[in-house]
């Protein structure tokens, strides 16, 4: 399983390196999203300083929508499909390999939407640490909830719209528990913010579960 | 000797609706099949249903000794389809392709310069993404990940379409070659004159079942038509 992952991640990012399409089409629009969101609070520092957690978190979610959808486009064509099932590798392990592509991808996004909001927003970080274990969490779960739910709308002619009312809704739990953990790390609220990441562990840890165990029939029904 | 197909009354669905209604089939070790017929006749279910792709839901249905209705994940790793769509990501070149595939299988990346070399993907081609292929170096680009993988069942849909005349010969070669090594190999056609020549025995389907099966000595005037349709 775990070296199907493997091979299976590196194929999807190999793809994306070609087609550079995070890099010039996902991460613009994060970052257009957290301006976009500045210019409609105003520009007072402190209303921008507060909302910035909610906002980056808001950005990584529809980024998210964007990478998982991209992940399965790559398998859009019959042909790709049938060959990725024939191939004789695991579903666990392309569910985790192409979790684990998306995870890259959007670890690339928030470095960039992080690196946004301390020169956008002027956001100082009081417990850094918290917002990288937050983040790292959050992000295996967006993963893993995106894949799963990509799997479940790929075969679908509606899917590109589908997605996003699928998953936005399921991955709510991220966006409260991100943004406030982000909240506390920039405070500095060590105990309040570790408290928020009991939800992002649990939620990554399910998805992931779910994930490794359902892919296979999710494939077969798209 | 076990058949390499064996079908009886098997019924498949594509979606909710019967794709294969009641197929009797067997191909043996070795023998080329070849599956002519009209549009929408079932050949191409026919494929997909013998590379566990298609869920066989009532009737015998085993290939390569696995059952098709228990046991598909077993069938499609020794079964090798090539479709309508070459099964290439677009971004990754030939030999990136063929080497996914290889590894995907567990096989030796030792395997992927030969077969690019048999397809004469070469040079310049080897390198370059399979979206920038036409379509018969596309076709020839999957042909190499037959080859490098090497099924005990080759499952070829309209394999001569969109290659030219010496690829088609490539083809050919390459089908008789794998078939003499003891590789079954069930090949659909809309153009019975190319078809013919390779296989040692013809089914036509029509309507989702096989309307006829005979060895390729009796049909010597069916190779006139345009198609057996």
């Amino acid at each position: 399983m775990w070296r199907d992952a493997l091979l299976v991640a590196g194929k999807d990012l190999r793809i994306e390196l070609r087609s550079r399409v995070a890099l010039w089409q996902v991460v613009p629009f994060a970052v257009l999203v957290l301006v976009l969101f500045a210019f409609a609070l105003g520009p007072g520092r402190s209303t921008l300083r507060t909302a910035a957690p909610g906002l980056y978190w808001l950005a990584v979610l529809f980024s998210t929508v964007l990478a998982t959808q991209r992940s399965f486009a790559i398998e859009s064509g019959e042909g790709t499909r049938d060959g990725l099932r024939l191939a004789g590798i695991d579903p666990a392990g392309v569910f985790l390999g192409k979790a684990a592509a998306v995870a890259v991808q959007l670890v690339v996004i928030q470095v960039v939407l992080g690196a946004g909001i301390v020169v956008l927003f002027d956001v100082r970080f009081g417990a850094i640490w918290l917002a990288l274990v937050a983040s790292l969490l959050a992000t295996l779960g967006l993963a893993a909830a995106g894949v799963l739910y990509g799997a479940l709308s790929a075969g679908l002619r509606v899917r590109e719209t589908l997605l996003p009312l699928l998953v936005l809704p399921i991955v709510a739990p991220v966006l409260i528990a991100g943004s406030r953990a982000w909240s506390a790390a920039i405070s500095g609220a060590v105990a309040s913010g570790a408290s928020w990441l009991k939800i992002l562990g649990p939620f990554a840890a399910v998805y992931l579960a779910v994930g490794v165990a359902l892919y296979g029939p999710l494939q077969e029904t798209a | 000797m076990a058949s390499a197909v064996h079908l009886r009354s098997a019924v498949a669905l594509a979606g909710r609706f019967p794709a294969l209604s009641g197929v009797d089939l067997t191909v043996a070790p070795g023998e080329v099949v070849a599956v002519l017929g009209p549009n929408g006749a079932g050949k191409t279910s026919l494929l997909r249903a013998c590379a566990g792709l298609l869920p066989v839901t009532s009737g015998e249905a085993l290939v390569l000794g696995c059952d098709l209705r228990s046991d598909r994940t077993a069938v499609r790793r020794r079964v090798g389809l090539l479709g309508h769509d070459a099964s290439l990501y677009e971004e990754l070149t030939a030999a990136e392709n063929v080497r996914f595939a290889v590894r995907a299988a567990g096989m030796p990346v030792a395997r992927v310069d030969p077969a690019l070399e048999r397809l004469g993907l070469v040079g310049r081609l080897r390198r370059t993404p399979a979206g920038r292929l036409s379509a018969g170096q596309r076709r020839r680009a999957a042909l190499a990940v037959l080859v490098a993988r090497a099924p005990e069942l080759w499952l070829l849909d309209e394999p001569h379409a969109g290659l030219d005349a010496s690829a088609r010969t490539l083809l050919d070669g390459l089908v008789r070659e794998v078939a003499g090594a003891g590789a079954a190999v069930l090949l659909s056609s809309h153009e019975p004159a190319l078809a013919l020549p390779l296989a040692d025995r013809v089914v036509s389907m029509a309507g989702g079942r096989v309307a006829g099966d005979e060895r390729k000595p009796v049909l010597a005037a069916v190779e006139g038509q345009p198609d057996v349709a």
